[in-house]
């Protein structure tokens, strides 16, 4: 239910921006080509733009559940076949760091929560607030700055940017590893900024449950400290959690975008920061439907597997 | 009959200042609980550092030093004498184009912050004192907003409504009030069943007395913890709008310089002058909001407190 709301306000939201853009779309459109009264009409009908608000509404409706998004002002390219043709790099870029960020920052956080107040939870707290604080595409100018392009004697070894060296097949083996190699630093870079989130939100969610007297119960009965973790405590704090974590996921989205320009992967991120420069208004708001879509789909996919998690939502 | 007994002095004293005298004492707790945490305190310490700055930037630096036309250094210059942190592409000075940027980023996220409150502490207690379908409805909206996510949703806005200091601090307000007034719904809840809002009701009080007068004090000092965190995010979403080039083109702010840094080319120039410095203020500032935020809960909510 939740999801769908979300969706419907995303849909009315976007129909309504589309409706108090400065300027005429059909006009823009038409700027470049001398268009004719009539072929002007028939442009307003295809884009949906003629008839009353109501009407204007369902043709909208109807566009997206077709996935009809317009065409873009600077591509001259149905939407929907950009997004699609810039998809992959997305999913692999972010689908690798959110993988590599949870696995390491869940252990760091019930590291941490575990020895609370001692040294690696010192430390790993220090680092992680502090990478939290840093704008993520900051940390990627800096490895970028380091590591790509080098500093005075001390030569780049990862390359500068772009998905791919100019002249390799990207479906040969060595295409492969050459864009394996060129997605490492952005994966580094957002790994590290997904992982403080993580890692932040574990800690606070187990130190919740420290007091609880489940554990009391459990050492009492002469389990092991590590024991007590894995199979007492760690569970129940993986509950908050979940839902907590799924909130982070607008922030995924943004390193994306951001990520994406400061190493020129041609991503939907990328996709996105080029058509706010111009802007190309039906690019944008086709991003804009599909990051919202996808982070709706993926929240709903947290709260089911919180009820796979939860026995007492499982009821 | 010189010095009144305590009692009489509390009988003539009229309620209202009986909650005032309490609130004080109250805050007096919070505020030698927070002077304890270290890092809190040196988070407010810093923040008063930058603050100052942000105060006196005109004094600290000229600002005709922001002006294209009057800058007086070679483009992309490296620290000297005369310009302690080099020059920009502009042959600007690093360091002023700093001092001035801290004034434009920390009321960009204060004006922002405030907004991101308003909407949420306002939400928030409605939502969760008007039971039935008006409550319901404000959550089920909270809820939605929520999942929206934050940048895609900016970068639209922003781009509709063009860029100026007012439009980012409003873009940023109105996407992320949610988080706030979740929590303070569901503070709100915890208070409302309370013998005193009861004894409120009993006596006829209505909604508004209710909220103002009993609901809002009750969550005011989480209000305050969560305005501290939400600066923080406010600053780094001013920093990444600026970045994208959304930002104010008027107006200098550490993302703006970033962005002039990042398509200068300072990367392959090395030009680490014009890089790093903007960089570390915004993580220091953010730190100190975050660490500041951070002890305030710890404080306020005794569930986060050592045992």
């Amino acid at each position: 239910m939740g999801a769908l709301g979300s969706m419907a306000f995303v849909l009315v939201f976007n129909f309504f921006l589309f409706r108090v853009l400065p300027g005429d779309p059909v006009e823009t459109l038409a700027r470049n080509r001398l268009l004719s009264e009539e072929s002007q009409v028939e442009l307003r009908a295809v884009l949906g733009l003629d008839g009353s608000l109501w009407q204007q509404f369902l043709t909208y409706l109807g566009n997206t559940f077709t996935g009809e998004f317009g065409i873009s002002y600077t591509y001259r390219l149905p939407v929907s076949e950009l997004i699609l043709d810039r998809l992959w790099p997305t999913v692999v870029l972010v689908g690798t760091s959110s993988v590599l960020a949870m696995v390491i920052g869940l252990r760091i956080g019930i590291r941490a929560a575990w020895e609370r107040d001692g040294r690696f939870d010192r430390v790993s707290t220090g680092s992680t607030l502090t990478l939290y604080s840093m704008p993520e595409w900051w940390l990627g100018l800096l490895l970028l700055a380091t590591l790509a392009v080098g500093i005075g004697p001390f030569p780049g070894i990862f390359p500068v940017g772009n998905l791919i060296s100019p002249g390799v097949d990207a479906t040969s083996i060595e295409g492969v590893f050459d864009q394996a190699w060129h997605l490492a630093l952005p994966i580094v870079t957002l790994t590290l900024a997904y992982l403080a989130d993580f890692s932040l939100i574990m800690r606070s969610s187990l130190i919740d449950e420290l007091g609880e007297d489940y554990l009391n119960t459990a050492r009492a009965k002469g389990l092991r400290d590590a024991m007590v973790r894995r199979r007492h405590a760690v569970p129940n704090a993986l509950l908050p959690a979940t839902t907590l974590i799924a909130l982070t996921l607008g922030f995924v989205v943004s390193g994306a975008i951001t990520i994406e320009t400061v190493y020129s992967i041609p991503g939907l991120g990328l996709l996105t920061y080029d058509a706010l420069l111009v802007p190309d208004y039906p690019l944008l708001q086709g991003t804009f439907l599909f990051f919202s879509a996808a982070v709706v789909v993926a929240n709903l996919a947290a709260s089911l597997l919180y009820g796979v998690l939860d026995p007492r939502v499982r009821g | 009959m010189s010095t009144p007994t305590p009692q009489l002095a509390a009988e003539t004293l009229s309620p209202r200042k009986i909650t005032w005298v309490r609130r004080r004492r109250a805050a007096a707790v919070t505020w030698r609980e927070f002077r304890q945490h270290r890092a809190g305190t040196a988070g407010l310490c810093i923040l008063g550092l930058f603050g100052l700055v942000a105060v006196l930037a005109d004094v600290l630096a000229d600002p005709a030093g922001l002006m294209v036309t009057q800058a007086t250094g070679e483009d992309l210059d490296s620290p000297s004498g005369e310009f302690l942190l080099g020059t920009d592409d502009n042959g600007r000075s690093v360091l002023t184009l700093l001092i001035h940027g801290t004034r434009v980023s920390l009321f960009v996220g204060l004006l922002a912050t405030l907004i991101s409150m308003a909407i949420g502490t306002l939400v928030g207690i409605a939502s969760g004192h008007f039971g039935g379908w008006a409550g319901g409805s404000l959550y089920r909206v909270t809820e939605w907003f929520l999942v929206v996510p934050f940048l895609p949703l900016a970068i639209v806005l922003a781009t509709v409504l063009g860029s100026s200091l007012f439009v980012i601090a409003f873009v940023i307000g109105v996407t992320s009030w949610p988080g706030t007034a979740l929590l303070i719904r569901a503070q709100t809840l915890s208070i409302e069943a309370k013998p005193f809002l009861e004894r409120a009701r009993a006596l006829g009080a209505g909604h508004w007395h209710q909220m103002s007068r009993h609901v809002l004090p009750n969550v005011m000092p989480m209000v305050f913890a969560n305005t501290t965190l939400t600066v923080a995010i406010a600053i780094l979403s001013e920093t990444t709008l600026s970045f994208l080039g959304l930002g104010d083109p008027k107006r200098v702010s550490w993302g703006s310089m970033l962005d002039d840094a990042f398509t200068a080319g300072a990367i392959t120039t090395e030009a680490w002058w014009f890089l790093l410095p903007p960089g570390i203020c915004v993580v220091i500032v953010v730190l100190s909001f975050t660490l500041i935020g951070r002890a305030l809960e710890e404080i306020l909510n005794p569930r986060l407190r050592a045992q």
